[in-house]
């Protein structure tokens, strides 16, 4: 086969995965908020109501497209792809296994928060666009949040690269292979010097995902839909889809840099290599499960409470934390070593 | 062909197909779907109540203030994380000079704290 076309296969491969898990997670989502609140979640469409994005996928598909009278007209069309491609993109560097990945780049980690960064772009866009105030101000609140946590998310896992020296996401699984003390997976999760690290990760990468109880830019109580009121059809869809597919990414990151990605502790080798992709989305639904359940517990916090938390707090202590791991590795090895 | 090329390559298909797949998926649905639009279809949705003034309304200075703060702290990330990378290849003094650079930005987020930039009014 040309080079071409396995590009253009890795890529539809990629492209059916984000749209099985826009399907699965949404329905999943309805079912575990409504457990959460005593309440069954979707019942009607298939056991347990599985089949219910499907037919809610469908329905976007036959739903008439509005064009808002007040919109930017280029923009508004250009804005659910300005979502959607860096989210399909942020697919490329995630590894499946040592071997099934779209790319290998040693940037990988750079690489997938760059995709990231793109979205707020996005969002704004089709806030600003709308030409509709709820839209403008869920947009400015996106951007705003986004930006905030984006350089505690890019320094919080400074002191993996550090203790790893790679920024290739398929060498950073690998450097927390085999066990500790016996029994212990090497995951940086057991990591004690890297706890605080896993905080802020969370954290960040919570704001960064537009997760409740930080979903300012929404807000349905008070902001009708945010950037999205203004859309129907397919072109919500897809700037949902992005958004859902987001939160896989995140968790994927999640489990990639401390979770072990797709490494599966105790059992022989061959099994764990056999199993990785499956390992890996799995682990990766449990992190998304976790999302959701933090979701369906937490009252959404206020804008200014959250800006000065990422600016006055979670930055001076991610700062704080690469000197405090540069230190450690340099005058301490031997303790950085032991678990890292 | 070489592995970063291929990898260069499937990144640019990538945005090829995400940009193809977002207007054949709207052109597919407008297809499908009735259109039948209405001055009341089109007017900005207000919960019901008629829009009053125009939709881009001023919003607040402060996030100009942080766009900029923002900007200067993300470029420093992407200065950190080469010198991550290369931190256990190198000796003591790279550690020394990543601190006196993270000392500098700390006293500049230190300043822009005591100056109130980073209160949200």
């Amino acid at each position: 086969m040309s080079p071409l076309a396995v590009s253009v296969l890795k890529v539809l491969a990629c492209l059916g995965l984000m749209l099985a898990n826009g399907v699965v997670m949404i329905w999943m989502l309805r079912k575990v908020l409504g457990h959460l609140h005593l309440r069954y979640g979707p019942l009607e469409m298939g056991p347990s109501g599985i089949l219910q994005t499907t037919m809610d996928v469908l329905k976007l598909l036959t739903k008439e497209d509005v064009m808002p009278g007040a919109a930017d007209k280029a923009l508004f069309w250009l804005a659910p792809l300005a979502v959607f491609v860096p989210s399909l993109a942020a697919y490329a560097a995630l590894p499946f296994s040592s071997t099934l990945r779209a790319t290998s780049l040693d940037t990988g980690l750079l690489y997938t928060f760059a995709a990231l960064s793109f979205v707020p772009l996005g969002i704004l866009m089709a806030g600003w666009a709308s030409g509709n105030k709820w839209s403008l101000l869920g947009g400015m609140r996106a951007a705003g949040q986004q930006i905030a946590y984006e350089v505690p998310l890019l320094l919080s896992v400074l002191p993996i690269v550090m203790l790893t020296g790679t920024t290739d996401l398929g060498r950073l699984v690998e450097a927390q292979s085999g066990v500790w003390a016996g029994f212990l997976p090497r995951w940086f999760i057991f990591d004690p010097l890297l706890w605080p690290t896993f905080l802020v990760f969370v954290v960040a990468a919570l704001i960064e995902s537009n997760q409740t109880p930080f979903d300012m830019s929404e807000a349905e109580s008070e902001l009708v839909a945010g950037f999205a009121t203004e859309y129907s059809a397919m072109k919500f869809g897809l700037l949902f889809l992005s958004e859902f597919s987001n939160h896989f990414i995140i968790s994927a990151l999640a489990v990639t840099l401390f979770f072990g990605g797709w490494l599966l502790p105790w059992v022989p080798e061959g099994v764990s290599a056999s199993l990785a992709p499956v390992t890996f989305i799995l682990k990766t639904y449990v992190g998304i499960f976790v999302m959701m359940w933090i979701r369906g517990t937490f009252p959404r916090v206020r804008i200014d409470t959250l800006m000065e938390l990422g600016w006055k707090r979670l930055i001076p202590i991610s700062l704080a934390l690469v000197v405090v791991m540069g230190i450690v590795i340099k005058a301490m090895p031997a303790l950085a070593r032991v678990v890292g | 062909m070489h592995t970063a090329a291929l990898d260069h390559l499937t990144l640019a298909a990538f945005i090829v197909v995400g940009a193809l797949f977002v207007p054949v998926a709207v052109l597919a649905s407008n297809l499908l779907a009735p259109s039948k639009p209405s001055a009341k279809k089109a007017a900005s949705y207000e919960c019901g109540v008629e829009p009053v003034g125009p939709p881009w309304v001023q919003f607040r200075i402060g996030y100009y203030v942080y766009a900029l703060l923002f900007v200067v702290f993300d470029i420093e990330t992407v200065f950190l994380y080469p010198w991550a990378v290369a931190f256990n290849a190198m000796g003591v003094f790279v550690l020394v000079e990543m601190l006196l650079f993270i000392a500098i930005l700390a006293l500049g987020l230190a300043y822009a704290w005591k100056e109130g930039a980073l209160t949200w009014r």
